[in-house]
């Protein structure tokens, strides 16, 4: 039974996204849309399984969620913060810098995510991937620490993904 | 009648906000004046600016009685897509040397971008 679940939806996790981005693309809730798009989410994961092997094994998507609202609320406090940065702190006085975090995190999936997560925050973008993945290279606009900016993001962003992705 | 009221106000104040993000962030792509630091303002206020213009849209037809969840997707696409945006012009500067160097990684070699096909043999 579990053998025949896991052929049929190789990955539930997309099945559950296609269907939600079906129904929001078709803008009104109705049954047959519903299920049109379940239809959708079942064979598009089915017929594309074979091109992405190493896919991850699964995500808890208890955690994925609070760290969806985390990272929200990050972004919000990133944009005040960048925007006061923006308008008050003059060209001369900028401390931009290079920081290099090491990576924990094996999963491309994950690494994609913790790249993503660090461009949309506080003042930093992630700029560059070391040749073998070890490390992710990442510019940040305005700091007098770099070391707390990358303690940071490695305790709050890194530690957090590593418990999402099995 | 109120309804309408307290919504549209909610509407202006989104506009209000989304559109004031939006102008920082010119101000903060023509103020900057090093390649890697312009990226920033961009990335960052854009996406606020965009999502409380999408959330004025948002409360605008559920004010007119024809809720529309579209903007939803357009906000997820956004922050899928603006990443990987900034992501290529931050290398397209590192390969073209036109920043301040970064610092060499710790464990590997080189950094993906730097590494050229000259390197290897």
């Amino acid at each position: 039974m579990a053998r025949v679940f896991q052929r049929l939806l190789p990955h539930p996790f997309l099945t559950l996204l296609l269907t939600a981005v079906w129904t929001l693309l078709q803008n009104e809730i109705s049954a047959g849309m519903v299920v049109f798009g379940l239809i959708l989410g079942i064979i598009i994961p089915w017929g594309t399984s074979v091109w992405w092997p190493d896919r991850p094994k699964g995500v808890r998507l208890g955690k994925m969620t609070t760290y969806c609202f985390l990272v929200l609320w990050d972004i919000v406090v990133a944009n005040i913060q960048v925007a006061w940065i923006v308008l008050t702190v003059p060209n001369a006085k900028l401390k931009p810098a290079w920081i290099v975090i090491p990576l924990e995190l094996r999963q491309p999936e994950a690494i994609t995510m913790l790249a993503g997560t660090i461009t949309l925050t506080p003042g930093t973008v992630s700029a560059d991937l070391s040749d073998e993945g070890h490390s992710l290279l990442v510019h940040v606009l305005h700091t007098n620490d770099p070391d707390a900016v990358r303690d940071d993001i490695m305790d709050r962003y890194q530690r957090r993904l590593k418990e999402i992705f099995l | 009648m109120t309804g309408q009221i307290i919504g549209t106000y909610l509407v202006a104040i989104c506009l209000i906000i989304g559109s004031a993000f939006v102008v920082i962030g010119v101000v903060g792509l023509l103020k900057f004046n090093d390649p890697m630091t312009r990226l920033h303002a961009p990335t960052k206020v854009g996406t606020i600016g965009i999502g409380m213009l999408l959330l004025a849209s948002m409360v605008q037809s559920v004010v007119a009685g024809e809720s529309s969840f579209h903007e939803l997707l357009i906000l997820a696409f956004l922050f899928v897509t603006a990443p990987i945006s900034a992501n290529f012009i931050a290398k397209v500067h590192i390969h073209r040397k036109s920043c301040p160097p970064a610092p060499k990684p710790p464990r590997d070699d080189t950094w993906s971008t730097l590494k050229t096909p000259s390197d290897e043999s």
